[in-house]
């Protein structure tokens, strides 16, 4: 199928070409753009373009793939770098060098590599459509390779070492079963059912894991101005989370970070497992000058990702820095298709979008009897630091655990800026419990405590605003340096140092310290 | 393919900069287009939208004296590019790289696409060299390394240009340690100045005897070249630093005018506005410029960015500052207050950051001691301010002695630290004086 180009518009081209179908993947211009159809009219198409769209002229030539925009899924994804449209970013740079060149890196392949792969069937036995031929193992982590739209009679099947880019198994018909499979990444993955249990994720960050725990499964949005320690915050979390892989999506972030973070987690290793970084991580990248339409997909890309190792029966945890720039996108797509504008002049179906990107999260029983758990954090950056706009409303309404950063705190070098008073955790209670039994009985009641020290100090502060600190009772000043400290030697912590990571018993043994002295002074007056 | 060039008459509408040309076969998306007026004077435009024939075209420059009838259309079916040598080093050009010092246009050896490409992020070089630009509240606060985009974020009638005049001719690499920054360049883009202005930085450039590219646009200059001169500015910054491996510093100013340019022209587009009227893709555009900043692993050279944007009504949350901050490393603000009582630079270091700082220092690169001096020195200030608004309210008499004692250490911060004149500081110096500072306060062991 071919057609043209007829118009162009910011990030979209209109096309003639009969017979195409919704979210059908096109090819765009001489150059071969990648695009995707994203509304039909009787006598054009418009197609959303996923690079940029500068240089491109009417009437070059426009074609049809018959396929939606998929994700490769199999071993091999770990450690890997992508942009948005799931290309491999170091093969990317080996091709073409330093900056990204339009066009040419449309279905660039990941390198080839050399998995272990250990079958279950024989040649000679009947598969139907997904079932498991064999496990191929990518270091500790065991995926079932499935015959994916093929049945029939094995002919041959591989056993051990085998190139990840050629097929496991062919069947007696002349069709293949290989490790790999493609996915339309703008589809949920299917699994048996969703589990409503919560156990805790502990993210090493005091005051989350404290006052404002995260549960496997859960979802948790993170709202700062510029400058509060959001990318900080996340990094650290992706580095020291105790789950079994992290899926990391720049989106519309800065390149320099990327740089740092990529050099870091290169050097760094799990606290869990003692494994590198890396070696758990997937890292989707469309830094804030690559073309705004990946950036739309990359969170598409990424969950799609994530939802693939949970079906393998583990836990995930998904990080998007930041899910601003995603409706950005959207919102820059929706006004070249010349959309009514709702809010701010967001388009109207942005709360409806995010509130089935949210339910993508969850721990789900999997098609195969295994559990396994997406949990979804992100940074949104609201403009001007508002937190009535939008974005943060969309979100505030569907995540379960919400943490502040403030400005103000951040201005103090108080980092992670996290708002002990505005923030919420809906998980509090379940993880506790979990807490109480593995770490310390007293866990929920220190934490009981911290907070009504904290709460005291607002209210003193008041007080002292208007009589100075001279003026207060000692029993008051006591309170308020013990506030001081929690706030010094506990809530905050320092990403560049050891203290950068605390398991929950050095967190318990720190506030547990704190509280001790003051009861202890207290109890003098 | 179609004829290279093609020209048309079929002018639909003429609008502020938009002209509508109708009948139009295969046009280009970015093209570059020759306007010829009825008079025969000639200006550039780009195409910005394609509908079936139909064409919208911005002009670059004056579109005064465009007529329906008579003005000539020339498509040239090329994107706009840059013309590079060596031989632009120390000229002076308009905003549409038209040679300004009365010299003629030199011969380039190649022409580049102006809009630049997305640096690939695993190309990317970590930034971790420090400049050092003689000023306490930057090198010591908020250090500067090389490939960072930092923007100056300043307030009508404040001396922003002289903090930008003093990074530009104090700025060393410390790496180096003899003289300036090793085989340095700046790039210095002038948008919308006002002519005083001008002659200000024209002074400084000559004052620095070192090499400079200039791209001018001044306040009577047409607006659209706004959009274009810090493109041509960044496409040369690029050249000289990833093929003849300088270190440049590029030096934008007024971001301001960038983003008011970029509304005006949006509004002319009838395009739906965002806040305040600035376009909902202000973010996206202002990207594409400041992520040109950078390194690139196994290549020497680098990219510094230093945009000096002026905060409408001192509103650091205006979305000029806002979508500045959320895009480069960091930013250096100035404050009308700490002005008002002579501080020179008058920086707020509260609001001032550094994302890269991390990297830049410590041990092997500025001192062991850096961090843990810039530490502190931030925690006790923080103090000592928000005690000032305590002492607004029960006096200084009221206060406690401890209190008062943090008072008086964010005065002496002030005064010592933060202002300093016209003197350059080297980091070594900064850092002594932070740590004498300190100790005499009793804030640190000596």
């Amino acid at each position: 199928m071919n057609g043209r180009i007829i118009g162009i518009s910011g990030p979209t081209v209109s096309v003639e070409l009969a017979g195409l179908r919704l979210y059908e993947r096109v090819n765009v211009g001489r150059a071969g753009l990648m695009g995707e159809v994203v509304r039909l009219e009787k006598e054009r198409a418009i197609v959303q373009v996923y690079e940029s769209t500068r240089g491109l002229c009417v009437g070059e030539p426009v074609a049809g793939t018959g396929a939606q925009l998929t994700v490769r899924l199999g071993p091999g994804l770990l450690n890997q770098m992508f942009d948005g449209l799931q290309r491999p970013l170091a093969a990317l740079r080996e091709a073409q060098g330093p900056f990204i060149l339009p066009g040419s890196g449309a279905g660039q392949a990941l390198p080839s590599s050399v998995l272990h792969f250990e079958p279950n069937r024989r040649p000679g036995d009947t598969v139907a459509d997904g079932d498991v031929v064999g496990y191929a193992q990518e270091g500790p982590f065991r995926h079932a390779v499935r015959a994916a739209g093929a049945a029939g009679r094995l002919l041959s099947i591989a056993s051990g070492e085998c190139a990840s880019d050629v097929p496991v198994a062919t069947l007696e018909d002349g069709r293949s079963i290989t490790a790999w499979h493609e996915w339309p990444v703008r589809v949920p993955r299917p699994y048996r059912r969703k589990l409503s249990r919560f156990e805790p994720l502990v993210t090493g960050q005091r005051c989350i894991d404290f006052l404002f725990p995260l549960a496997r499964g859960g979802s948790a949005i993170f709202p700062g101005g510029f400058g509060t320690g959001k990318t900080l915050l996340e990094q650290s979390i992706a580095k020291f989370a105790d789950v079994d892989v992290v899926i990391y999506v720049g989106c519309g972030e800065r390149g320099n970070e990327m740089a740092e973070m990529l050099d870091e987690f290169s050097v760094l290793s799990d606290p869990w497992s003692k494994r590198p970084l890396m070696s758990r991580t997937v890292v989707v990248v469309n830094t804030s000058n690559m073309p705004v339409a990946a950036r739309e997909a990359s969170i598409y890309t990424a969950v799609t990702l994530a939802e693939y190792y949970r079906d393998q029966g583990y836990h995930v945890l998904l990080l998007a820095d930041s899910l601003s720039r995603w409706a950005e996108a959207l919102r820059e797509i929706s006004s070249a298709l010349e959309e009514m504008p709702g809010e701010e002049g967001y388009p109207t179906y942005l709360a409806s979008r995010m509130a089935e990107f949210f339910a993508r999260a969850g721990v789900v029983e999997t098609l195969d009897g295994k559990t396994g758990s997406l949990t979804v954090l992100l940074s949104i950056s609201p403009p001007g630091g508002d937190f009535t706009e939008p974005v943060t409303q969309a979100c505030m309404r569907n995540t379960g655990a919400f943490f502040m950063l403030d400005t103000a705190l951040a201005h103090r070098r108080h980092f992670p800026a996290i708002h002990w008073f505005q923030s919420f955790s809906l998980y509090e209670a379940d993880v506790a419990a979990h807490l109480d039994r593995q770490v310390a009985p007293d866990w929920s009641a220190l934490r009981l405590e911290t907070r009504a020290v904290l709460q005291r100090e607002e209210s003193l502060r008041e007080v002292a605003e208007i009589v100075g600190t001279e003026g207060l009772q000692d029993a008051d000043r006591l309170l308020m340096r013990t506030a001081e400290r929690i706030r010094r030697e506990f809530l905050a912590q320092n990403a560049y140092t050891e203290d950068a990571f605390s398991t929950p018993e050095q967190t318990h043994a720190r506030i547990r310290s704190i509280l001790e002295a003051y009861r202890e002074a207290a109890g003098r007056h | 393919m179609r004829l290279s060039r093609h020209s048309y008459s079929t002018l639909r509408s003429i609008q502020g900069p938009l002209v509508f040309v109708e009948q139009v076969l295969e046009a280009r998306m970015g093209e570059v287009v020759t306007i010829v007026f009825p008079d025969g004077r000639e200006t550039e435009g780009e195409v910005l939208r394609i509908e079936r024939d139909t064409v919208l075209i911005q002009v670059v420059g004056e579109s005064r004296g465009l007529d329906m009838d008579r003005t000539r259309i020339v498509f040239t079916d090329a994107v706009k590019r840059a013309p590079l040598s060596l031989a632009a080093l120390n000229r002076v050009f308009s905003g549409s790289f038209r040679p300004l010092d009365g010299l003629p246009m030199f011969v380039p050896d190649r022409w580049v696409p102006v809009a630049g490409l997305p640096m690939n992020p695993v190309a990317r070089a970590r930034p971790q060299e420090m400049i050092e630009t003689g000023f306490s509240t930057v090198d010591g606060l908020n250090t500067l390394v090389k490939g960072q985009k930092l923007p100056i974020f300043s307030c009508a009638g404040l001396p922003s240009r002289e903090v930008a005049a003093g990074i530009l001719e104090h700025a060393r690499s410390t790496a180096a340690t003899s003289g300036a920054m090793a085989a340095s360049v700046v790039v210095f883009v002038a948008l919308g100045l006002a002519h005083h202005e001008y002659a200000f930085y024209r002074q400084t450039l000559e004052r620095m005897q070192g090499e400079f590219v200039a791209f001018i646009n001044l306040a009577q200059d047409p607006v659209v070249e706004r959009l274009l001169a810090p493109r041509f500015g960044l496409t040369v910054a690029e050249y000289l630093a990833f093929e003849h491996g300088r270190d440049v510093l590029v030096v934008i100013t007024d971001m301001t005018n960038y983003c008011d340019a970029l509304r005006e022209v949006s509004t002319a587009r009838e395009e739906l506005p965002g806040r305040r009227g600035y376009p909902g893709y202000l973010y996206s555009d202002l990207a594409s410029l400041y992520e040109r900043a950078g390194r690139i692993k196994e290549r020497h050279g680098s990219v510094t960015l230093l945009p000096v944007v002026t905060m409408p009504e001192d509103d650091i949350t205006h979305p000029i500052p806002d979508l500045t901050g959320y895009i480069t490393e960091g930013q250096i603000v100035l404050s009308r207050e700490m002005h008002q009582r002579g501080i020179f630079p008058p920086v707020d270091v509260l609001p001032s950051l550094s994302r890269l700082m991390q990297q830049g220092i410590g041990k092997g690169r500025t001192r062991e001691d850096h961090r843990a001096l810039a530490n502190a020195l931030y925690m006790h200030y923080a103090s000592g301010r928000d005690l000032r608004r305590l002492e607004a309210i029960v006096g200084r008499e009221g206060m406690g002695e401890g209190d008062r004692h943090m008072l008086d250490f964010a005065d002496a911060f002030e005064r010592e630290i933060v202002h300093q004149g016209t003197e350059r500081r080297s980091i070594d110096r900064t850092l002594d004086l932070s740590r004498a500072l300190l100790v005499r306060f009793g804030l640190l062991a000596p």
